[in-house]
């Protein structure tokens, strides 16, 4: 634990309440117990193989000061944003370009790094989500926190296109702590798209994800998730969402060694609705890890979550989700859904769903499945003159086509489905 | 012209056997059609053909236009020039049937383009909607539905022998003058061979026959033109098999016996 400790935490500049906050949280590194697969929430995963020695924060000297406009890397990413109204460069944690649509800007739409808020604005938002679910990496990022993306949306403002930020980490022994917090305000309409990629040996990439969906407001939400081989990601994405809010969010998950998310939902305002999905494809030695939570805890609320996965060559994958209908949430309604292709006999799936009712009003259901691929549709395709890798290419696409079409932002389908293809088409391949 | 020749067919499921020397042949432009009872090896005899993985050939040979087919996966043998409908059509969520086309003429070294153009066409000929092209092929489908979409995939597909197990059951009547007539007419425009395998007679009067077999416990017992089905149509099976002497129409895979399970033992 040398390399995260108080000391380093004060280096990281910034505004007075950003060090405040970090400082609060490094004062607790050093008591910090890392967990192990012992704790249910850990079960099955890979955290007894974490060792925090092999890595170290990136040197604020590396990272420059707050604002320097530095994008290595960030031109090419930029061309992969696609159609949007504003972007966010992220280099190891902090935000090194941000551009806004005018127009929006004028609207007092605000999309900026957390290190260069010298207002202050982002202060009473920063740390709603993830404070009410910390653990030891949260607590870890709460101290490192070098910067991160702050997309805030003003009541009633609708932002049509998508808004996106690019995390880019690199560097060997390296740990990097990507932060997103948006707050769209009552009334409004925003679409955010994070796209997370690293390389470098042994990098940790400890990320939070902040989604504030105030009343009446509507956010739809993409992450797409391509670190390189040798990452290991552990992230929290948490949504809170007030009366009548909505919120589309979804995952794709693709890179990374051992990548976890954790996405927590919690449905506080009656009338919220929360749509889920995720698509996860893991070869070569690969884990994803998912822990989700559908937190009921007003009337009249509303979460479906639907999450697909595949594993070839030796990956495994963890879905563990709970549904949580808390007294005052009668006439809710909470389904989820996780379904699992097993592509290899090397392969592997855990899911176990879960359901904790304390409500006498509502709807409720869950479903999982975890197998190989069908046998029949294989032999039907085999009719029509199909080869078996072809046929396989086919029922693994079409089994995640229906999360494919849903995904809240449409011009990252095609660029994910082809992302998808490849995974397949390299199946049993030789992997870095 | 081509040929497909059964011969001396015979198949085993978990060391029962089913088919018991099945001898058959259907040229370009002929259709053929086996009738049997239930248990009489008729879907057996559609996906030995096929080459499905369950079932183990324990004689005979399946050769089109002399090559042996027995040994080559189903796909080769589709390849080659062989379609499977299927009696109960395998839902593939996600993939719609433009895409198992499209997949299979690339496989064939056919441009994907030339087969997705005549979709438009046979779904008019065909009366399948818009909606079930988009779907995944067979995904919730009706028995209708589905059998009209095997058939336009067998059309746009044109191969040279199409073996159809029981199109005709599991849909109106509508449908089954629709599926038929296409298949008729495909005989006709393409000089398809068809094999067709059916538990009734209501089949051939769409789809007029050159040669009818009826299937009686894994053999064909009897061959013969359109008047065989009339035959059947008045004597029924159980009339056919007594005028011929047999005593067993279907096979009844013997179960195992456990003592154990009587009470009291």
């Amino acid at each position: 634990m040398t390399a995260f400790s108080a000391d380093a935490s004060r280096t990281l500049g910034g505004p007075d309440w950003l060090t405040r906050r970090r400082s609060a949280a490094a004062e607790r590194l050093a008591d910090l117990v890392w967990p192990s697969t012992a704790e249910e929430i850990w079960r099955y995963s890979a955290v007894d193989r974490f060792d925090p020695d092999r890595y170290a924060p990136v040197p604020a000297g590396e990272l420059g000061p707050p604002g320097a406009e530095a994008v290595p890397g960030g031109g090419l990413l930029a061309a992969e944003a696609g159609e949007r109204s504003g972007l966010v460069v992220v280099r190891n944690g902090r935000v090194v370009r941000h551009e806004l649509d005018p127009a929006l800007e004028a609207r007092g739409v605000r999309v900026q790094g957390l290190a260069t808020d010298t207002d202050g604005v982002a202060e009473p938002w920063l740390g709603r989500c993830s404070d009410a679910s910390p653990d030891a990496f949260t607590v870890l990022h709460d101290a490192f926190l070098a910067g991160g993306a702050f997309v805030h949306v003003p009541r009633g403002v609708v932002v049509s296109a998508p808004i996106v930020v690019l995390h880019w980490s690199e560097g060997d022994g390296r740990a990097t702590f990507p932060h997103t917090l948006v707050v769209a305000e009552e009334g409004s309409e925003v679409s955010v798209v994070d796209r997370y990629s690293s390389r470098g040996r042994d990098h940790l990439v400890d990320a939070v994800v902040e989604l504030l969906v105030g009343d009446g407001a509507h956010v739809r939400y993409l992450s797409v998730q391509e670190h390189g081989p040798e990452t290991w990601q552990v992230a929290l994405q948490r949504a809170h969402l007030g009366r009548d809010a909505g919120l589309r969010a979804s995952a794709v998950a693709l890179g990374g060694d051992y990548a976890r998310l954790r996405s927590e939902t919690r449905l506080d305002g009656p009338g919220a609705e929360s749509d889920l999905l995720a698509v996860y494809f893991g070869d070569g030695h690969q884990m994803h890890d998912f822990r989700t939570l559908q937190d009921h805890t007003a009337p009249s609320t509303r979460s479906n979550l639907l999450f697909k996965g595949a594993v070839e060559d030796e990956a495994h994958s963890v879905y563990s989700g709970l549904v949580r209908l808390r007294p005052e949430a009668q006439r809710s309604e909470a389904y989820q859904t996780n379904r699992n292709l097993v592509l290899t006999d090397g392969a592997g799936a855990e899911s176990i769903p879960n359901l904790e009712i304390e409500a006498n009003d509502v709807r409720c259901s869950h479903a999982s499945t975890v197998g190989p691929v069908d046998d029949d549709q294989r032999y039907y395709l085999a009719t029509r003159g199909i080869p078996p890798e072809e046929a396989d290419r086919l029922i693994v696409m079409g089994f995640f086509e229906d999360v494919l079409n849903r995904l809240p932002v449409r011009s990252l389908v095609t660029p994910i489905r082809a992302a998808v293809t490849r995974k397949i088409e390299q199946r049993g391949g030789v992997r870095a | 012209m081509s040929r497909l020749e059964v011969s001396g067919l015979r198949a085993a499921v978990d060391g029962f056997e089913i088919l018991r020397g099945v001898d058959l042949e259907v040229e370009s432009g002929q259709v053929h059609v086996v009738m049997g009872p239930n248990g009489s090896g008729k879907s057996t005899l559609s996906h030995v053909v096929m080459g499905r993985g369950d079932y183990t050939v324990t004689g005979g040979s399946v050769r089109l236009d002399g090559e042996e087919l027995l040994g080559l996966p189903t796909w080769q043998r589709a390849a080659r020039g062989l379609f499977l409908a299927m009696q109960y059509p395998v839902a593939v969520p996600g993939v719609p049937a433009g895409e198992v086309v499209a997949a299979a003429a690339r496989a064939r070294g056919v441009d994907p383009a030339v087969v997705l153009d005549r979709i438009g066409a046979e779904a008019a000929r065909l009366e399948v909607r818009d909606e079930f092209l988009a779907r995944g092929v067979n995904d919730e489908f009706s028995g209708g539905e589905q059998k009209r979409m095997e058939t336009l995939q067998l059309a746009v597909l044109e191969p040279r022998i199409a073996v159809l197990d029981e199109i005709d059951s599991g849909l109106d009547v509508d449908a089954l003058s629709d599926v038929a007539r296409r298949v008729e007419a495909m005989t006709e425009e393409h000089d398809l061979g068809v094999l067709a395998i059916t538990h009734y007679a209501r089949l051939l009067d769409k789809l007029r026959p050159d040669r009818i077999h009826v299937l009686m416990a894994g053999r064909i017992v009897a061959s013969g033109g359109p008047e065989l089905a009339q035959q059947l149509e008045a004597t029924g099976y159980e009339g056919l098999a007594a005028d011929l002497g047999i005593e067993e129409m279907s096979l009844r895979r013997p179960v195992a016996v456990d003592p154990f399970a009587e009470p009291g033992f």
